[in-house]
């Protein structure tokens, strides 16, 4: 019965959307305060009726009901409860079911706290996100019911949740990411509102910008999540492999990232109006395309739940509309934009323009690279794959140029900047600083690790620390300038304080980045018991392989023994790792859980392959200099991302513009 | 010239000179990064090139797997049951690796024709062929039947 009535709690999600999608609409043309005021409640109804179906689809994975299809093919008794929840969005139907659900959350988000933008707008952008739910909500109930039954039996067991997704970074990688995704649909939908209306002023700006570095912040975070996981669950040590789904969720990421940079532009300068528009329309869009690529089947990876040719066909149409009809509103109303005041050719403007340059240029990298293979394949011109050198080779130099350029970024002021001379004499000097204790960094790590000094990894840390040096150097001076030092703190802005956090971010992202590709090492070894392997300063010794038992898996778990030898002392015991090779008895499948030592500067890495002879296996063995920084680095530019958002002008422009909004006298 | 039309000119000069050189990189590293997928029967027909990077796919022949006793070096034989190529390679092969399963390996092809892999991926649980491998058997099995006719 539960399923049922949470089956028909979706199915009447599609009609309230329907009007919501309209009616609020004709509100606004007929300039009907009432009908207008309708998108509201009908964002909350919706938003009440997808949790209930939601609570609905949790509780038959719950409690085993094995009479839903779903939960057959994706759970079973022996998994934990935990599992069995996140098992609810393992799988095609599931995450679809979620995806509309925080789409609603979104909606209802932007129905609550937006009290004081004008009603119109409101009204707006809620229809338009109505909209995405409509495109949404067909496609769940008309092609992926999450609610069919078995109609011949009920089995009694079911085919368990892939064991790759029996994991923690899973329970919350993909809401995360779906935050992110789905998060962008608020600019799209504020970017569609600014065009129906014809109004693109700074106040547009501001509204837009929060909803915009919540959505990017989650992504991040979502994005990094996904990196972890595939890190120590993939059992290779990779953690990035410029997948064609990994790219997917690049993709929108990357044109976030230009879109939160240039609403600053047009929030504070007014200038670059309809670029920043545009961006909105094409990051929600790559959020779509990501989506299309990922759910349609036509890519190969373990989130491919599920190869439909119907349902590829369906989001693709949904696609084709979505792009198709904002660039065509767009085309129709960009041209009404005038530009803000003019700025000369060294200005933060100009800065903030290199970096949406630099951000749409890789955006095109990752767009090609991920396309072309589908399109080779789709026209019949062979079957292609693009290789990791490609992206690796194009984000290097892009990369470093973009941190190298951050490093001046605060410094630059809007409209004009001058250089002072005791401006260009403390850049300098940061510089040398920065190459300084690069030096010291790189020569400590091969002292540590027994590597040689590796140029390239001098090159790339002294740009990393330049940005982070900088960038507290104009903290500091933005200090001292508010007076009293702690009093100062204070004074200083939020989005301020975002910027510096999540640009030095980046900069340590890029070194985890840089120093992990350059000064990694890895072997494959054949081993028994006593049998040892070295790498660089450490050595590894299998000293036991045992058997375990646990309620849903069998696994030959090794005990590895690290030690470590410093240049000049003696070697000693760092460590015992535990990686295991477990075998899934439901699913019948193998599947690998490394062993790994981490710390801030280095992770120490085992993961068994396979058995060769008894007692004998095939063992990868790994060192990884400051993979965590990659993110750490993350984690500091989403914090960035939303510290911004809580900056106090976002709240106070608010309270001064609630008035005008609601004293719109209601039309009768 | 007004100061700002001078000014707008710099930046369509840098937007226009900047994404054309952004342009030239990205295509010709896409080129030299792109690894053609080929059938056993082609390879066998001597249509993929030795000097460059390709993947080659089909079923692990059975009975073909051979591990070296000292390294972890095995050879293998690719088939898609009109044509053979052995593989070679060194390192772990993925858990879902076997014989009588698809796969898909990467590397170059020698002159002996010995395919010397440099990473193997298989499918990633019971019921899932890719679909290159899954075309590969499709194509090699209709010319066999054609062949019969």
């Amino acid at each position: 019965m539960i399923p049922e009535i949470g089956h028909f709690a979706l199915l009447l999600c599609l009609p309230l959307a329907l009007v919501m999608a309209i009616v609020p609409l004709i509100g606004v043309a007929a300039k009907n305060s009432v009908w207008m005021r309708f998108a509201s409640r009908l964002a909350v109804m919706q938003w009440l009726l997808l949790f209930f179906s939601f609570l609905a689809l949790s509780y038959s994975f719950y409690i085993d009901d094995f009479s839903v299809k779903l939960v057959t093919l994706h759970s079973n008794t022996a998994l934990p409860w935990y599992f069995k929840l996140s098992a609810v969005w393992g799988n095609h139907e599931g995450s679809l079911l979620l995806w509309v659900l925080i789409l609603a959350s979104w909606t209802l988000a932007v129905a609550v706290a937006s009290n004081s933008i004008p009603l119109a707008m409101k009204t707006r952008v809620l229809s338009v996100l109505a909209m995405i739910s409509v495109g949404f909500l067909a496609f769940i109930i008309f092609t992926s019911n999450p609610f069919e039954r078995s109609l011949l039996m009920t089995p009694s067991e079911g085919n368990d949740l892939n064991p790759l997704l029996q994991d923690i970074g899973l329970i919350i990688h993909p809401p995360m990411l779906y935050i992110g995704y789905v998060g962008f649909s608020v600019a799209f939908a504020f970017a569609i509102a600014a065009l129906l209306e014809g109004r693109f002023d700074a106040n547009w700006a501001r509204w837009t910008r929060p909803w915009t570095n919540v959505a990017w912040a989650f992504l991040t975070v979502g994005i990094a999540l996904g990196s972890w996981w595939a890190y120590y669950e993939l059992g290779w040590g990779g953690w990035w492999f410029w997948d064609p789904v990994e790219n997917a969720s690049l993709m929108p990421w990357l044109a976030g990232a230009a879109l939160v940079h240039s609403l600053s532009a047009t929030e504070k300068r007014g200038v670059f109006k309809s670029w920043t528009i545009l961006l909105a329309l094409l990051a929600f869009s790559l959020s779509l395309l990501g989506t299309f690529l990922v759910r349609s089947g036509i890519l190969v990876s373990v989130h491919a739940f599920a190869s439909d040719p119907e349902r590829g066909l369906f989001i693709l149409a949904f696609l084709f509309l979505v792009i198709g009809g904002s660039l065509l509103l767009y085309a129709l109303r960009a041209p009404v934009m005038k530009g803000g005041t003019a700025f000369a050719l060294i200005s933060r403007e100009n800065f903030l323009l290199i970096n949406n340059v630099l951000f749409s240029i890789s955006l095109t990298v990752v767009l090609l690279g991920t396309l072309f293979p589908l399109i080779s394949t789709a026209l019949d011109l062979g079957s292609y794959s693009v290789g990791a050198p490609y992206f690796n080779a194009m984000f290097a130099p892009l990369g470093l140029l973009t941190v190298f350029i951050m490093g001046f970024a605060p410094f630059i002021t809007w409209q004009k900047f001058k250089l002072f001379k005791h401006q260009s004499i403390q850049w300098a000097l940061c510089f040398l600083m920065a190459l300084l204790l690069s030096v010291l960094l790189i020569h400590t790590l091969s002292q540590q690790f027994s590597v040689n000094f590796n140029v390239f990894a001098f090159v790339v840390s002294s740009l990393c620390l330049w940005l982070i040096l900088n960038t507290l150097q104009h903290f500091f001076f933005r200090l001292k300038q508010g007076g009293r030092f702690f009093h100062s703190f204070s004074q200083l802005s939020l989005s301020y304080y975002g910027m510096v956090i999540a640009h030095i971010g980046l900069a340590v992202m890029v070194l985890g980045i840089g120093i992990t590709s350059i000064y990694e090492s890895q072997k494959d070894v054949r081993m028994a018991v006593n049998d040892s392997v070295s790498i660089n300063a450490y050595r590894y010794q299998l000293s036991g392989i045992s058997s375990v038992t646990a309620s849903n898996y069998d696994a030959t778990r090794a005990s590895v023994d690290v030690y470590h030898r410093a240049k000049g002392e003696s070697s000693r015991l760092i460590t015992t790792l535990y990686p295991e090779k477990r075998f899934y008895r439901a699913s019948r499948n193998m599947m690998t859980e490394a062993g790994i030592d981490a710390s801030l500067t280095r992770d120490l890495y085992v993961a068994l392959g396979e058995q060769l002879e008894p007692g004998v296996w095939a063992v990868r063995v790994h060192v990884k200099p400051f993979v965590r920084c990659i993110w750490l680095g993350a984690v500091f530019i989403a914090l960035g991302a939303i510290l911004a958002t809580f900056d106090k002008r976002y709240k106070r422009s608010n309270s001064v513009r609630s008035e005008p909004a609601l004293a719109s006298p209601p039309n009768h | 010239m007004h100061p700002i039309r001078k000014q707008r000119l710099f930046v369509v000069l840098f937007i226009v000179v900047g994404s054309s050189l952004a342009a030239f990189f990205i295509i010709s590293a896409l080129k030299q990064n792109l690894n053609l997928f080929y059938e056993p029967s082609r390879v066998a027909n001597g249509e993929a090139p030795i000097d460059r990077q390709i993947r080659v796919g089909g079923m692990v022949a059975e009975g073909s797997l051979i591990r070296q006793t000292n390294s972890l070096a095995v050879n293998f034989i690719i088939t898609d049951f009109a044509a053979n190529v052995a593989v070679e390679y060194t390192g772990i092969l993925p858990d879902m690796f076997a014989e009588n399963a698809g796969t898909v390996v990467t590397g170059f092809l020698s002159e002996s024709g010995t395919f010397f892999a440099e990473q193997v991926l298989a499918k990633h649980d019971e019921n899932y062929m890719p679909p290159e491998v899954s075309a590969a058997l499709d194509s090699a099995k209709q010319s066999a039947t054609q062949l019969n006719n």
